[in-house]
C-alpha cells in the first residue's frame, strides 16, 4: 500500500533526473557487489575445509556453520544479477552473452555449490561425500577468482562491440557481439585481472577464517586458524596492493557526458578519489577495517575480528565500485572501440522503469532488517562439537 | 553479408535453454505445494502441541529441503541464460524484463533463503510462533517468486504496458501495473502455481500411499494423506478453472498457438474439441504441409469454440487461416504481416539514418510509419517459408492433450482419495494405493507437458510477434553452446541421480521417531489399520523400527 501512495504521490523518485537515477542506480548495484564481496567468507571458508579441520566430525562443525549462510550468499548473486539485468541491460547483454565462458564458469561453479551442503552426509547421496566436499572447493576457488577476475575488466577493458542498429540487419542482428574468439577467457592473460582474482580468493579466505571462529567454539580449529591467516592474509595484501597500486596509475576511460564521447586519461581512477572525496574516504576506512579485523585476530585472537574486516571488506568494494561508474567513467569500457564502452549513460534502462525498480529497492533495507534477525537468531552463541552432535533438526 | 540464419546455433540455444528450464522444472512445483503443506501440518503441531504432527512436518520438510537445494543449483542459470544465450532479447525488452528478475531476487528470494535457514536450523533457536511463521514465509517466498518469473513468461506471450523507442532501439516500460496484472500474467501465475500445489499432493499422497501398503507409519501416513488430498481436491478445482482461464487468453492472443493444441487446420464456427486422438504421421496432401490427418479422434462437437470465447459457436481460426488469411474474419494473410514487418524495419534504418543527418522531418515521417507497422516488426525477419511460423504441431497437440486429460483425472482421483479417507477404507483397497503411486510420475509428465505446450506452442516467438526467437539468440559459436549443454546434461544428470536416491532412502527410512509417539505408532502397527486420532503425549517410549 506504502508503494501505491507513493507512486500516486509522483515525488519519491519521478522528479529526479534520468542521470540521478542511473547514478542512484549504480550506487545499489555497487552495495550489492559489496555485499557479494563480503558474504564470500562462505566460499572462502568452503576452501579451508580440510585444512582447518582435521578430523571428521571438526569438519562437519566448518561445514555447518558455513552452511547457515550459504543461500545468503548464492541470493546476493542472483539479485545482484537480476538488479543489473534490470538497471543496465546492455551490459547483460554485452558481457554475458560475449564473455560466455568465464559466467558460464562461474555459474557451473555456483550450481554445484548449492546442492552440496544439503546432499554432503545424506546416506546414500551416491557420489560420497568427499565429491560434495570437492564441489564445495571448487565453488570457493573457482567462484571467488573468477568473479574478481570479471570484475577487474570494469577497469581493464575488453574485446566487443556494440551497435544497436544492428538490428536491421535481417540475419545479422545481433547488437552486441565480442570480438575475440576465447569469449571471456582472454581475461586472465592480463595481470591487472589475474591480481584482483587472487586477491578476491585470498580476501575471501580471510574473511572464511575469521567467520568460522566468529561462530565455531573449538580450540584445534582456532589455532591452525590463526596460523593460516598468516598464509593467506599475506598473500592477499600483495595482490591488493599490486592490483590498487596499478589502477591508481593507469590509464582510464572517461567521457564526455555531453556527447557521450569516450577518451583514454591518465590516472583516471586515481582522479575519480580525489574528485569525490567522500568515496576516497570509503576506501582508506574500508582498507584500514579489513587490516584491523587481520591484526586483531592474529595478536590479540580477537574472534570479533570478522565484522571489522566484514565490514571493511564490504567498504573497499564498494568504493572501487563506485569509481568505476561514477564521476564519468565508462564502467565497462571496450578495448577493441573505445566508442563502444558502456557508461551508466548509455545502457541503462529508461527513466519509468528506473523509477518502478527505485520503489523497490526501498525493500532493501526490510530485507538487510531480516536477514540480520535471522543472523542473529541462529548465531546467539557459538556452535561446539557437543551441539552439532546433540542436534536432532537438521545437519549437513 | 551473412545470408541465413545460424540453425544450428539457434537450435542448440533453445535446447540449452529447454534443458535447463524442464530440470529446473522437475523440483520446483515440488516445493512450491509442499512449502503450503508442511506449513499447515507446523499450523496443525503448534495449535494441537501433538508431537505426532512435529514428526509429519519435519518429514516433508526434510522432503522439501532436498528439492529445495536442486531447484536452486537449477534455478541461477536460467536467470544468466537471458543474458549469456538470448544477449539480443535481454536488450530488446531488457528495459521490461529485467525489473520482475530483480524483484523476484529482492523480494522473494530473500524472504525464501533467510527464512528457509530458520525452518531447518531454528527448531530451538527462535519461539514455537516464530518458527512456524517463518514456515509459512518459506513457502509464501516460493510462490512470491513463482509470481514474477510468470509475469516475465507472461509478458513474452502478451506484451502490454511498453512502447518501441527507436533512439534506443528497444521497448520501453511506460505502464508496470499493466506488465504485472497483465489478464495473461493472471493466467499464467495462476494456473502455474495451483498446478504446482496440485503435483505435490499427488507426491504426498503417492509416498503416503506406499507407507500404507508396507503397513508402515499408519498413523503419519493417513494424516499426512487427508491434509494432501484436501490440499489437492482444492487446488485441482482451481487449476481446471485456471487452466480454462489461459485456454482462452491464448485462444484470444496467441491464436496460432491455440490451433496447433488441436491440430486445427481450417477454422470454423462450432469447432470440436478433441478428446483423444493420434496424428498421422504421413501427409495426406503434400501441398498442405500442416493438415494433419487423425488415425483416431473422439471429439466433444462444439468444445473448442465454447472453451475458446465461451459460445458454442463462435469461429475458431485455423493454422490455414492465420497463414492465408481469411477475409470473413478480418485476418490478415502472413504476407502481408510480413511485409508489415518489413516496413516497420526499414523505417527503423531510415529514421537512425536520417537522425545522423539530422533530418527531423524524415525522422518524423518513419517515426509514423514504424508506429503504424510495429505490431508486426518480428514478422519483418521472416522470408515466405511458412514452415517457420509455425509451431511443431503434433508436439504441441500431444502435450497439451496429454496435461488436459491428466488434470481432469487428478481431480477425480482426489474425490475418490476423499471419500476412501472418510469412509475410512484406504488402507485396505491396495489398488487405489497403487493407484496414487502411479500418479507420481504422470503428475511431473503434466506438469512438464504443460511447460512444452506453452513454450513450443508459441514458436517461432520469443515476444509474440514483434521477436522470433532467431533474432533473440547471442552470437556465439555452437560448438560453444553445444559444450555447455552437453556440461549441463551432465551435471544435472549426476545431481539427479543423486537426489532421487537420497529421496528414496529417506522414504524409506521414514519419518524420524520422536519418543512421545513410537509407543503409538508399534500400537497402531499391531492394530493394523485401527488408529486413534488424538495421541496421548507419552514420553519415553521405545525406539521403533
Amino acid at each position: 500500500m506504502i508503494y501505491l501512495t507513493l507512486m500516486e504521490d509522483q515525488s519519491m523518485f519521478e522528479n529526479l533526473s534520468l542521470l540521478d537515477l542511473q547514478q542512484y542506480w549504480w550506487v545499489i548495484i555497487s552495495i550489492l557487489a559489496s555485499a557479494l564481496v563480503f558474504l564470500m567468507f562462505v566460499q572462502g571458508g568452503q576452501t579451508l575445509i580440510y585444512t582447518l579441520g582435521k578430523t571428521n566430525d571438526e569438519r562437519d562443525l566448518i561445514v555447518n556453520t558455513l552452511g547457515h549462510q550459504w543461500e545468503t550468499t548464492f541470493t546476493t548473486l542472483v539479485t545482484f544479477g537480476g538488479a543489473f539485468f534490470a538497471s543496465f541491460p546492455l551490459f547483460y547483454s554485452t558481457s554475458f552473452g560475449g564473455a560466455y565462458w568465464v559466467w558460464m564458469a562461474i555459474l557451473i561453479a555456483f550450481v554445484i555449490q548449492a546442492v552440496s551442503y544439503e546432499y554432503r552426509s545424506k546416506p546414500s547421496n551416491v557420489w560420497g561425500k568427499r565429491t560434495f566436499e570437492t564441489m564445495l572447493f571448487i565453488n570457493g576457488a573457482f567462484g571467488t577468482f573468477l568473479i574478481g577476475t570479471a570484475v577487474a575488466t570494469f577497469f581493464s577493458g575488453s574485446m566487443f562491440s556494440v551497435d544497436k542498429s544492428n538490428l536491421i540487419h535481417l540475419y545479422d542482428a545481433a547488437i552486441s557481439r565480442w570480438e575475440t574468439p576465447f569469449h571471456g577467457l582472454e581475461a586472465v592473460l592480463n595481470w591487472h585481472n589475474v591480481a584482483l582474482g587472487l586477491a578476491v580468493f585470498f580476501l575471501a579466505r580471510v574473511l572464511g577464517i575469521l567467520y568460522i571462529c566468529n561462530s565455531v567454539k573449538n580450540t584445534p580449529i582456532f589455532k591452525r586458524a590463526i596460523k593460516q591467516m598468516w598464509f593467506n592474509a599475506m598473500p592477499f595484501l600483495v595482490f591488493f596492493l599490486a592490483f590498487v597500486t596499478g589502477l591508481l596509475f593507469k590509464d582510464g576511460f572517461a567521457y564526455n557526458p555531453a556527447t557521450g564521447v569516450v577518451s583514454m586519461e591518465s590516472c583516471k581512477y586515481l582522479h575519480n578519489l580525489r574528485e569525490m572525496p567522500v568515496v576516497a574516504g570509503i576506501f582508506l576506512i574500508g582498507v584500514l577495517l579489513v587490516l584491523t579485523g587481520i591484526i586483531k585476530f592474529i595478536f590479540m585472537h580477537n574472534r570479533k575480528a570478522f565484522w571489522f574486516s566484514g565490514a571493511g571488506t564490504f567498504l573497499t568494494v564498494l568504493s572501487l565500485f563506485l569509481i568505476a561508474g561514477l564521476n564519468n567513467t565508462a564502467y565497462y569500457p571496450s578495448t577493441f572501440n573505445i566508442q563502444h564502452s558502456l557508461t551508466i549513460q548509455n545502457s541503462s534502462s529508461s527513466h519509468y522503469t528506473l523509477v518502478a525498480m527505485s520503489y523497490v529497492s526501498l525493500f532493501i533495507p526490510v530485507v538487510i532488517g531480516y536477514i540480520y534477525w535471522a543472523w542473529h537468531s541462529l548465531h546467539k552463541k557459538q556452535i561446539t562439537l557437543t551441539d552439532l552432535e546433540n542436534d536432532t533438526n537438521h545437519v549437513y | 553479408m551473412i545470408e541465413s540464419f545460424d540453425y544450428s546455433l539457434i537450435d542448440w540455444s533453445r535446447g540449452q535453454f529447454a534443458l535447463t528450464a524442464m530440470y529446473h522444472w522437475v523440483f520446483v512445483p515440488l516445493t512450491l505445494g509442499l512449502g503450503f503443506m508442511v506449513a499447515i501440518m507446523e499450523s496443525i503441531y503448534v495449535k494441537s502441541g501433538n508431537p505426532e504432527w512435529k514428526r509429519i512436518t519435519k518429514f516433508w520438510m526434510t522432503i522439501f529441503g532436498i528439492n529445495f537445494a536442486i531447484g536452486i543449483a537449477t534455478g541461477i542459470i536460467l536467470e544468466f541464460e537471458f543474458g549469456t544465450n538470448w544477449s539480443n532479447y535481454s536488450w530488446f525488452v531488457g528495459d521490461i524484463f529485467g525489473a520482475p528478475l530483480a524483484i523476484e531476487g529482492i523480494m522473494a528470494f530473500f524472504l525464501e533463503s533467510t527464512f528457509i535457514a530458520i525452518m531447518f536450523f531454528g527448531w530451538d533457536k527462535t519461539s514455537k510462533r516464530m518458527h512456524l511463521f517463518s514456515t509459512w514465509l518459506v513457502a509464501f517466498g516460493a510462490s512470491l517468486s513463482a509470481l514474477w518469473i510468470l509475469v516475465a513468461n507472461a509478458w513474452m506471450q502478451l506484451p502490454v504496458g511498453m512502447k518501441f523507442n527507436p533512439e534506443t532501439a528497444r521497448n520501453e516500460m511506460n505502464n508496470f501495473w499493466d506488465v504485472l496484472f497483465s489478464p495473461m500474467a493472471i493466467s499464467k501465475f495462476t494456473h502455474t502455481i495451483s498446478s504446482s500445489y496440485l503435483l505435490a499432493a499427488l507426491v504426498v499422497i503417492g509416498i503416503s500411499a506406499w507407507f500404507l501398503i508396507k503397513k508402515r507409519h499408519i498413523v503419519f501416513a493417513k494424516r499426512s494423506m487427508v491434509v494432501a488430498a484436501v490440499f489437492g481436491l482444492v487446488t485441482s478445482i482451481f487449476t481446471i478453472a485456471t487452466g480454462d482461464y489461459s485456454a482462452k487468453m491464448i485462444a484470444m492472443h496467441q491464436p496460432m498457438k491455440f490451433a496447433s493444441f488441436e491440430g486445427l487446420y481450417e477454422g470454423k464456427n462450432g469447432a470440436p474439441l478433441i478428446a483423444i486422438g493420434v496424428i498421422s504421421p504421413k501427409l495426406s496432401d503434400p501441398e498442405k504441409e500442416y493438415k494433419k490427418d487423425f488415425i483416431f479422434k473422439i471429439e466433444f462437437p462444439k468444445f473448442l469454440s465454447f472453451l475458446a470465447f465461451d459460445d458454442f459457436n463462435a469461429f475458431v481460426p485455423g493454422i490455414k487461416d492465420l497463414l492465408e488469411g481469411n477475409k470473413e474474419q478480418n485476418i490478415p494473410p502472413y504476407t502481408e504481416k510480413i511485409a508489415r514487418g518489413k516496413l516497420a524495419i526499414e523505417a527503423l534504418a531510415q529514421y537512425k539514418l536520417a537522425k545522423e543527418e539530422g533530418n527531423m522531418a524524415v525522422m518524423a515521417e518513419n517515426k509514423a510509419i514504424l508506429d503504424q507497422n510495429f505490431q508486426y516488426f518480428g514478422y519483418g525477419y521472416f522470408t515466405g517459408n511458412t514452415s517457420h511460423l509455425i509451431p511443431n504441431i503434433p508436439i504441441t497437440f500431444y502435450s497439451f492433450h496429454i496435461m488436459v486429460a491428466l488434470g481432469f483425472w487428478f481431480a477425480l482421483f482426489f474425490c475418490i482419495i476423499l471419500y476412501l479417507i472418510y469412509k475410512n477404507k484406504i488402507t485396505g483397497l491396495k489398488f487405489w494405493l497403487i493407484l496414487a503411486i502411479v500418479n507420481i510420475p504422470l503428475a511431473y509428465l503434466a506438469s512438464q507437458a504443460g511447460w512444452i505446450t506453452a513454450e513450443m506452442g508459441r514458436q517461432p516467438w520469443v515476444i509474440q510477434d514483434l521477436m522470433p526467437t532467431m533474432v533473440a539468440v547471442s552470437k556465439l559459436d555452437a560448438n560453444a553452446v553445444i559444450t555447455t549443454f552437453i556440461l549441463f546434461a551432465l551435471i544435472f544428470t549426476s545431481l539427479l541421480i543423486a537426489e532421487l536416491s537420497i529421496m528414496f532412502k529417506t522414504i524409506k527410512s521414514g519419518p524420524k521417531q520422536l519418543t512421545a509417539e513410537s509407543l503409538n505408532d508399534a500400537e497402531v502397527r499391531l492394530n493394523g489399520a485401527t488408529h486413534k486420532d488424538d495421541l496421548p503425549n507419552i514420553n519415553g517410549g521405545p525406539e521403533h523400527v
